[in-house]
């Protein structure tokens, strides 16, 4: 797959809202593309889009490779309309009140309408006002309708998604835009499908977007048990080098993808995915996590019996915002090094992993 | 009309672009237009009058400007015009002559501190991350004084309503370039002017060079009808029409300017309110206090969250308050 093809994806999977619980329309979308490159493709009973594409007819056992990252996004929901139509909301996912004023949002209602977060004017600020950060129960939404008509449009509980259109930044080497945590990583999992087409593949590989990851991993949990894989590796985003940050907890954007070590991953699956990225001349970074990844790897390792798990992350920087940024290098190298691991899987390995 | 307007950037000091697309608009109309040394687009319509009159409306908008590069490539600024340091974050701009994206990210909410958010951010530690890599990259696309405007498409909303960037004062543009551009009788000089949000700097000369015996400024102003505002009893009311001003932090109106205003938009059944909000400023003191002295008076179109990248405007409220400076201008004839 081409680069070009590849940031057409994430332009078009970031163009449709997908806040957790509400994600039927993009999951729609990635099923799309899923479809070109898979052989079944089916929702389970909690929503998550699950994609197989089965093993080469001459294996030998059956064995179940899970790619797994979530497809929702953070928002909003309506919590009270006030007079004059405007809308107080309720945070989905973890949003920082900070970044909000003055941000284009879409209201999901009865058709989706367009509002705008309102930020005061200057004018009408005080300096008090100015050193003080409103927060998130005091801010509100404005879509340029009046009371009534807004009564009648939008409801208590309708979704709210920030908008933003995702665009190129130097000459295309790397992107900007909202949701990009984490259709960057969905991105990468369709692209290593799309690869996987080309190659031999000795176990089923099941391409699974989840839902409500957001919102405490819920998908994850659910997809996991349904499917019940042999191995999984969670794809998903981690923190991209910021100034004011502490080097140790970020990664440089176009370094490629990061490889997570910890107690939430299987270590032998992790030294086997950094074995890969040498093997195949794939730059890669480490992190090291202590605990919790806050990934569906969190909720996969302990699914049933326990799952042997791994997380490769996506750099972004400025993540849970209408900004998040990427290198459109790393999502490619993301997407190889995952065809590399599911095309070179061998029985005995997932054997070595869960022990018998 | 005016999502055009509203796209173009201008901010203050660097109004080209706008009046680029001005000219071209008015490039078949048999005015005599001057541009002055400092970019004011002067636009004379019809016959010399004996009492002359001056329509103004400024051209250029608040933004940004960028004050250093630093050694990972990353652009600080600095804000050019009012505006609430607060709406900075998560911002996506675009700057200087090829208008390249840039963003404004911050601190993302998974890795700060407990309590961190109760404060603002510090403007002084933001910055504009364009993906370069390091200084040297930055360097061979920015430079220090490039020009950055808010990266948003204006787009209608609401019933009637526009939302998107620099309705202040392209608003104002637009209802002076109707009248420039409408069949109409009226002779006047339309003055659209620069660096308005920096302290009326344009108005200066341009009152200076036009000499006029009346003159009209058409604003647009904030609104305060939204929740927990405590100004709201003083401030304009989105969809209520055109705002007269009393007094603003320039000028006092005359109680005559403003009466007139009153009476026309009385006799010809038009909606209006008064500018109840007193502070900040206009170029209604600019023109009032050049030469002799001016009869001015000021009208503004009301706008929720001024000075931000997505405001919200009226289209009614635009087109009365075009339709309150024609009546003053035929009043005037």
């Amino acid at each position: 797959m081409k680069d070009q093809m590849l940031i057409d994806i994430v332009m078009d999977l970031t163009s449709i809202s997908g806040i957790s619980g509400h994600e039927s329309a993009a999951v729609e979308k990635a099923a799309v593309y899923f479809n070109r490159y898979c052989d079944e493709i089916k929702l389970d009973r909690f929503g998550n889009l699950v994609a197989l594409k089965k093993a080469d007819r001459d294996a030998e056992k059956k064995f179940t490779l899970a790619l797994v990252a979530h497809i929702d996004e953070i928002g909003a929901v309506v919590t009270k309309i006030e007079p004059g139509g405007f809308l107080r909301f309720a945070p989905v996912g973890g949003i920082d009140p900070r970044v909000l004023p003055g941000q284009a949002v879409v209201v999901h209602g009865k058709s989706n309408y367009d509002g705008v977060i309102g930020a005061t004017a200057p004018h009408l600020l005080t300096e008090k006002e100015r050193n003080k950060t409103v927060p998130i129960d005091r801010l509100f939404i404005d879509t340029g309708h009046s009371y009534n008509y807004v009564f009648d449009h939008i409801k208590v509980g309708d979704p709210i998604s920030l908008s933003r259109k995702t665009c190129y930044m130097k000459e295309g080497k790397m992107l900007t835009g909202k949701a990009l945590d984490n259709r960057a990583g969905m991105s990468s999992l369709i692209l290593c499908a799309a690869e996987l087409t080309g190659l031999h593949h000795q176990v089923d590989i099941c391409f699974i977007a989840s839902l409500q990851e957001e919102v405490g991993l819920r998908g994850a949990i659910t997809a996991a048990y349904g499917l019940n894989p042999d191995l999984a590796v969670a794809v998903d985003v981690t923190h991209g080098d910021l100034s004011g940050v502490d080097e140790q907890h970020t990664f440089r954007l176009g370094q490629g993808p990061v490889i997570a070590v910890g107690p939430n991953f299987h270590p032998v699956l992790s030294e086997h995915l950094q074995d890969i990225a040498k093997e195949y001349n794939i730059s890669r970074q480490v992190e090291a996590i202590p605990g919790n990844s806050h990934t569906d790897a969190w909720a996969i390792q302990v699914s049933r019996e326990g799952i042997p798990t791994g997380l490769v992350s996506i750099p972004l920087r400025y993540m849970h915002s209408t900004v998040e940024m990427v290198a459109v290098a790393d999502l490619v190298s993301a997407g190889r090094l995952l065809a590399w691991l599911a095309s070179g899987m061998k029985s005995a390995f997932i054997g070595r992993l869960k022990g018998c | 009309m005016l999502k055009q307007l509203s796209n173009l950037d201008g901010i203050s000091g660097r109004e080209d672009l706008v009046r680029s697309h001005l000219l071209e608009c008015l490039k078949d109309t048999p005015h005599e237009i001057t541009v002055d040394s400092m970019g004011n687009l002067l636009v004379k319509k019809g016959k010399t009058i004996s009492e002359q009159l001056m329509l103004s409306a400024h051209m250029d908008e608040v933004g940004l400007t960028i004050t250093a590069i630093d050694k990972k490539g990353m652009l600080k600024f600095c804000p050019v015009g009012g505006i609430d340091t607060r709406i900075l974050p998560g911002l996506r701009v675009r700057f200087g002559a090829d208008r390249m994206p840039g963003v404004i990210g911050v601190k993302p909410i998974h890795l700060q501190k407990k309590n961190e958010q109760q404060k603002p951010f510090d403007p002084e530690t933001l910055y504009i991350d364009a993906g370069f890599s390091s200084e040297e990259e930055a360097c061979r696309w920015a430079n220090v004084g490039d020009y950055v405007a808010f990266d948003v498409d204006c787009i209608s909303i609401g019933t009637d309503c526009y939302r998107g960037k620099a309705f202040d004062n392209r608003a104002g543009c637009m209802i002076l370039l109707k009248l420039l551009l409408e069949d109409n009788k009226l002779n006047f000089c339309a003055a659209f002017t620069v660096q308005e949000e920096v302290g009326t700097r344009g108005a200066l000369i341009a009152a200076y060079n036009l000499k006029p015996h009346f003159a009209l400024v058409v604003e647009t102003t904030a609104a305060a009808d939204t929740p927990d505002n405590e100004k709201k009893v003083a401030g304009t009311v989105l969809g209520a029409g055109p705002a007269i001003s009393i007094m603003d932090r320039s000028i006092m109106v005359s109680p005559q300017a403003r009466g007139n205003l009153v009476a026309l938009a009385e006799k010809q059944s038009l909606p209006f309110q008064f500018r109840r909000f007193t502070g900040a400023g206009t170029e209604g003191g600019a023109i009032a206090h050049s030469g002799e002295g001016v009869e001015t008076a000021v009208v503004s179109v009301p706008c929720r969250y001024i000075h931000s990248p997505n405001s919200i405007i009226s289209m009614w409220d635009i087109n009365n308050t075009l339709n309150l400076a024609r009546a003053w201008l035929e009043k005037h004839q």
